[in-house]
């Protein structure tokens, strides 16, 4: 019982870190430490809930495992982000933004099988499946383009294919609940999973390089949303927190970097669409 | 509907919260000069590295012989950590950078 209220009191600091943190994150002579603040935030979050969580009364299992996966995650992280070089920063952010992604995508892929469909919370899983797997794949192709492994590809009438795609999401999404077989709605998630892979790789793969920051701030946010929507699934306050603000900054961001380019928004993502206009239509 | 009501009424709290986070993370954020766009867009990427929570939680609910989830939750929580921690130290030698540059 004492266990879950420090838990909460965890939680409700981590939220206040990540808060505090991105405002001073936005001030040249307090931006360093609010970094600290908030990895500060995030360390006491993550101890406590590998600690303190308890599910229907009982501690976490499995700990070796997660520590086993924490060490490796923490050495792959640490030594990747030491190593990169100055000018290639910006492909490493999205290359971690990409894996946020793809572990929103697979606690929904876990979780799924855990709940009954019925359960409003399957839309919630299924947003963050989807928003999850549509930011890993964008963000994979973002750091290929940046990193020069990737070069700009787009075809006729892609925007079309894309709309049809995401049009498709959402109606398998739909097709989810009218009562099909079990082996039905699992073939239609991984579909819907697949599909949505699909798209992430077509949204980038048209922007163009100079575009590459803008699309990656925006992949962030998507992320960031995808995280929130774990935070309703667990019920998880400094999940929800964290995750919005970075929905909701990350877009303001967004809307930022494209004005202190002389762009808008719709411009980079659309107007990449079909070559030649784009140029045409670029200042 | 009634099922959309019922999940309004449940989570009135965590609506709440989303709808001021929202407003939270827009006022915060207003007035950052552009060069410190990326180093921001950095630290929030740290920071939606708060999904590893819930990878830890998936990871400590999988029963021991349930082998598929503790593999796929093994997976999500490293690149969880990746994630996070790889993005506080990118974000940090970024600002590191700028001190150096800046007067």
């Amino acid at each position: 019982m004492i266990g879950s209220s420090i838990l909460s009191i965890i939680y409700l600091v981590g939220s206040v870190t990540f808060i505090l943190g991105l405002k001073m994150l936005s001030r040249p002579d307090t931006a360093r430490k609010g970094n600290l603040v908030a990895a500060a935030g995030m360390l006491l979050a993550i101890l406590g809930t590998i600690f303190l969580y308890r599910v229907n009364g009982e501690p976490l299992h499995n700990l070796g495992w997660i520590f086993a996966a924490l060490a490796i995650g923490s050495i792959a992280g640490v030594s990747a982000a030491r190593k990169v070089k100055m000018t290639a920063m910006p492909e490493m952010v999205s290359l971690f933004n990409g894996m946020g992604g793809a572990c929103a995508a697979l606690i929904s892929i876990i979780e799924f099988a855990h709940y009954p469909l019925m359960d409003g919370m399957v839309v919630i899983m299924l947003l963050s499946l989807v928003i999850g797997a549509v930011s890993c794949a964008g963000s994979i192709i973002a750091y290929g383009k940046l990193a020069g492994k990737i070069k700009d590809f787009s075809f006729n009438g892609q925007h079309i294919v894309n709309l049809l795609i995401l049009g498709a999401i959402v109606i398998l999404s739909v097709l989810l609940f009218t009562g099909l077989s079990s082996a039905a709605v699992t073939a239609l998630f991984y579909t819907i999973c697949a599909l949505s892979l699909v798209y992430g790789v077509l949204f980038v793969l048209p922007i163009g390089g100079a575009d590459m920051p803008v699309v990656i701030s925006l992949l962030n946010s998507f992320t960031g949303v995808a995280a929130a929507c774990g935070g309703f699934l667990y019920d998880n306050p400094v999940m929800l927190t964290g995750g919005i603000l970075v929905g909701s900054a990350g877009t303001i961001l967004t809307i930022l970097m494209c004005n202190a380019m002389n762009r808008s928004l719709k411009n980079v993502l659309i107007g990449s669409f079909g070559g030649a206009t784009a140029a045409a239509g670029g200042g | 509907m009634d099922t959309l009501l019922a999940f309004f009424h449940q989570h009135t709290e965590l609506i709440y919260i989303v709808i001021l986070s929202i407003f939270l993370g827009v006022e915060v954020i207003s007035r950052v000069p552009s060069v410190l766009h990326t180093p921001l867009m950095s630290g929030a990427n740290a920071i939606h590295g708060v999904v590893i929570i819930g990878a830890i939680i998936v990871m400590g609910k999988a029963e021991p012989d349930n082998i598929p989830a503790l593999i796929i939750g093994f997976l999500a929580v490293i690149l969880g950590t990746i994630n996070v921690v790889g993005g506080f130290v990118v974000t940090d030698r970024m600002l590191e950078m700028f001190k150096g540059k800046k007067k």
